[in-house]
């Protein structure tokens, strides 16, 4: 964010290095090719232009070994930049298990973005540099998208489910929060920063925000006053499942199947409980669609996480 | 090749009937052409103004021109106009409907009057668009994303919808004239591998018009009935998928993207052929690269949504997928290279903006490598990037074409030549003016400007600056042929029923051609780029 002219973006990420290689050659094969065609065009027109004595061209024979080689050679230029981009694009969805854990919540037009242990923050984020960051976002109203050139990454963010990307950011300082999807009248407006400190600096930040407790303890506060805890007990006759060490664990739903319990599932489980019933449970939980925000899921999500067996949150799709 | 006299006139389509309603009314492809050239020119500067007012206002950071949702207007209605309104008709509509039955040696389409029809259907949705506009416009973007189009957005959504709902069953119905006409009516002789390119890319072109459109038509209409009787086909709160309309937006939007280039991909092959006097450097895999494209095209639409939120698996296939598009659009642009090789190259105007062509779509062309590419995409989708690969094809591309074709069948349509002084300046104006308007935006593109923001970061102004620069010099180039085609209308010499030496049927007739256009139905011999031979080694 310095503001000086440039040519290439800052490589401010783990993953940008890896990514700007992938460019370099594909601006490689495409100032070879350029240049070729350009060369060509501008030889032949020269050579054989219309003059006195040259007023029709020669019918030349199309040549077989000709045209194999300009469809064979171009195949395997884009092969080698089919299996480079994709052996680079899986490792931008599936995090680190080391990653700090951020929720986003995006609306028109703002960025609301806190930490699992954290002040909420409103368009700006501050990271500690060299750990992993992990984001689970969503919106309240439109699609989103969440970019940060620096850092190469972007994913849409959008109503209604959990996207999640991430991060390890490898230099100090400010960089520019875009959002990449058109989202109404003040889209150009919905900027904001990420400031990258070093570890020490990070913690004093943290120490200094204002003191609301850790997400988990938010959605602690909520579990009880909603009145979750009278039926989501650890007594063996519950009527509801035990949620203590539930997050990222497999789950037998009812009428067959397994599913993971990650953040996706745990939100759908609050606003959709009937969508999929732990196997051996009645369906008697009422939805909570209308009753809480996309703030509240976010610390209720964060609280039963906190019960889980780890602090892992390497798994992803 | 018919020797006009100095002073009669012979009976052409022009001079057959003067009366207004004869036009209106009239089911003759040729005379449906011009009313299709009036009305897509007008809708190109109704576009082309939109640009320019977005122009003006980037030139500074601080989006001080216009209010960020008068901006918002503005590309969304260019996007709109241009797209729905110019490219997807632009080359079938004009020059494909005034060509078509003469490259096949007919009398007309297979069924005129659904070509008059058709011109009306599309006049209608462009009225209905105009309208929103007038009433205060439409601001989703031309992609029309739910849920803000569906839920958020508070413009004229509906209307400009409709209209472009309405203007699909026009593009579908051209491509089933053009289908039928291709398959019904070529003339004695003429078979399958002796018809010119151009048709090739036209027959191609009518399928995808009439296999895609439905899924876009569908698509709006789901909106529509979402944003009136509020049934969640897309908005998650009622249950609905948001990712779903970007389906079925892009399984037509993809597919139309070829529909605009093919036919100028056609257009091209005429060009080089008849101004550098050659035979097409491997005829059958250029008509096949055009079909290969057709089909491909189908297959890709995911590329679109690398970051929308669809599995990660599907975006590998469909990046797999995108890499082979590439194969048949090199096959053109080699076998363009090989029918310059040896050729005798004459400097037309047409012919310069056919060599302008190659460059453009190249450069345009091999961007899309990048876009293709997953992780490269991640970085690069939505920001200036894209804006610039798909102005480079289809404006460096499909508008160079265009105005190549204007150039080159202006004589034949019109019986006039134009001032040629006039053209070339005109074609280099384009190529200058369009290179400095949309290279910048590649390079501030890959430094991360995000498209369609009203006020942006101040280190991206220089690019802005030369774009806007460039913009501004691109529209002089667009507006003089406007000037010197209409002044050739009544002062610009006669000219003839083959001015450029070309071989394909529709120079075998007078300039403009009788109402039936030929005298004689023609029987067709030899394939239709029988240029006599210089001997070899000239």
């Amino acid at each position: 964010m310095d503001g000086g002219f440039r040519f290439f973006p800052e490589q401010a990420s783990t993953t940008a290095a890896s990514i700007d290689d992938i460019v370099f050659y594909l601006f490689a094969v495409t100032t070879v090719m350029t240049g070729l065609v350009f060369f060509l065009v501008l030889v032949f027109c020269a050579k054989y232009r219309r003059r006195p004595g040259r007023e029709t061209g020669v019918q030349v024979k199309p040549n077989p070994w000709l045209e194999a080689t300009w469809i064979g050679v171009p195949i395997v230029l884009v092969l080698i930049m089919f299996f480079w981009g994709a052996s680079a694009y899986f490792p931008i969805y599936r995090a680190p298990s080391n990653s700090l854990d951020v929720y986003v919540v995006a609306r028109q037009w703002m960025w609301k973005l806190q930490h699992a242990e954290g002040a909420p923050e409103i368009n700006e984020l501050h990271v500690p540099l060299g750990r992993p960051i992990r984001l689970t976002m969503t919106s309240q109203d439109v699609i989103h998208s969440f970019y940060v050139p620096a850092f190469r990454v972007k994913q849409d963010v959008l109503p209604g489910r959990y996207t999640t990307i991430w991060f390890e950011p490898k230099k100090l300082g400010e960089f520019h929060l875009f959002c990449a999807e058109y989202c109404g009248s003040k889209h150009s407006g919905m900027v904001g920063k990420i400031v990258v400190l070093p570890p020490a600096e990070y913690e004093r930040w943290l120490s200094g925000g204002i003191s609301q407790g850790s997400l988990a303890s938010g959605g602690h506060r909520l579990f009880l006053s909603l009145g979750c805890a009278n039926c989501h007990t650890e007594a063996a006759d519950a009527r509801c499942p035990n949620l203590v060490r539930l997050y990222g664990s497999a789950v037998r739903l009812q009428g067959g199947g397994e599913v993971t319990a990650d953040e996706s599932y745990i939100r759908e489980s609050i606003l959709d409980p009937t969508a999929k019933v732990v196997s051996g449970y009645q369906p008697i939980m009422p939805s909570f669609r209308g009753r809480v925000s996309e703030e509240e899921l976010i610390q209720l999500v964060a609280y039963v996480k906190s019960l889980g067996p780890t602090r892992e949150t390497g798994r992803d799709k | 090749m018919t020797a006009l006299t100095a002073d009669r006139v012979p009976e052409n389509y022009i001079n057959a009937d003067y009366r207004f309603r004869s036009w209106l009314f009239s089911t003759d492809h040729k005379r449906i052409a011009i009313l299709y050239l009036i009305s897509l020119t007008f809708y190109f500067f109704v576009g082309g103004f939109f640009a320019l007012l977005m122009r003006l206002e980037l030139v500074t950071p601080q989006g001080d021109l216009v209010q960020p949702e008068t901006y918002n207007k503005l590309f969304t209605m260019h996007g709109i106009m241009m797209l729905f309104f110019f490219l997807v008709p632009s080359i079938p509509a004009v020059f494909g409907n005034f060509l078509l039955p003469l490259m096949l040696g007919a009398k007309d389409v297979a069924f005129p009057k659904l070509n008059l029809a058709s011109w009306y259907i599309f006049n209608l949705g462009g009225l209905l668009t105009l309208v929103s506009i007038v009433l205060g416009g439409v601001d989703t973007g031309w992609t029309f994303y739910p849920p803000y189009s569906s839920l958020s957005s508070t413009s004229y959504v509906l209307l400009a919808a409709g209209g472009i709902f309405v203007m699909g069953f026009s593009s579908i119905l051209t491509g089933l004239n053009f289908i039928v006409t291709t398959h019904k009516l070529r003339a004695p002789g003429l078979t399958w591998r002796r018809l010119p390119l151009f048709v090739w890319s036209l027959y191609a072109t009518s399928i995808i018009q009439v296999l895609a459109t439905p899924a876009v038509t569908i698509g709006l209409g789901l909106i529509g009935i979402e944003r009136i009787w509020k049934v969640g086909f897309f908005n998650p709160a009622m249950g609905g998928d948001p990712i779903l309309f970007q389906h079925l937006f892009w399984f037509y939007s993809h597919p139309a993207v070829y529909v605009m280039i093919l036919p100028g991909m056609g257009v091209e092959s005429e060009l080089l052929t008849t101004h550098a006097r050659r035979r097409p450097y491997g005829y059958a895999f250029i008509a096949g690269s055009s079909l290969a494209i057709a089909v491909l095209g189908f297959l890709v639409w995911g590329h679109h949504m690398f970051v929308s939120g669809q599995s990660v698996y599907a975006s590998m296939v469909f990046s797999f997928l995108s890499f082979f598009v590439a194969i048949p659009s090199g096959v053109k642009v080699f076998s363009w290279l090989g029918t310059l090789y040896k050729g005798a190259i004459a400097f037309t105007t047409p012919m310069l903006y056919g060599l302008g062509f190659i460059g453009l779509f190249t450069i345009g062309g091999l961007t899309g490598l990048f876009l293709a590419t997953l992780a490269v995409d991640v970085h690069v989708h939505d920001t200036y990037f894209v804006v610039a690969h798909f102005h480079y094809i289809m404006v460096g591309g499909m508008v160079m074409a265009y105005l190549g074709a204007m150039h080159h069948w202006w004589p034949k349509m019109t019986g006039r030549l134009y001032p040629e002084g006039w053209g070339r300046l005109s074609a280099l104006i384009v190529f200058v003016g369009f290179n400095l308007t949309f290279f910048p935006q590649y390079v501030m593109g890959y430094l991360g400007m995000t498209r369609r923001y009203h006020a942006y970061a101040p280190e991206f102004q220089v690019y802005h600056v030369l774009s806007s620069a460039g913009a501004s010099i691109l529209g002089v180039g667009y507006l003089l042929p406007l000037f010197y085609l209409i002044w050739s209308l009544k002062y610009g010499p006669k000219a003839g029923g083959d001015p450029w030496g070309g071989t394909t049927l529709e120079w075998k007739t007078p300039s403009p051609p009788p109402t039936h256009n030929f005298e004689e139905p023609p029987v067709v011999t030899e394939d239709p780029y029988s240029f006599p031979s210089l001997e070899e080694g000239r």
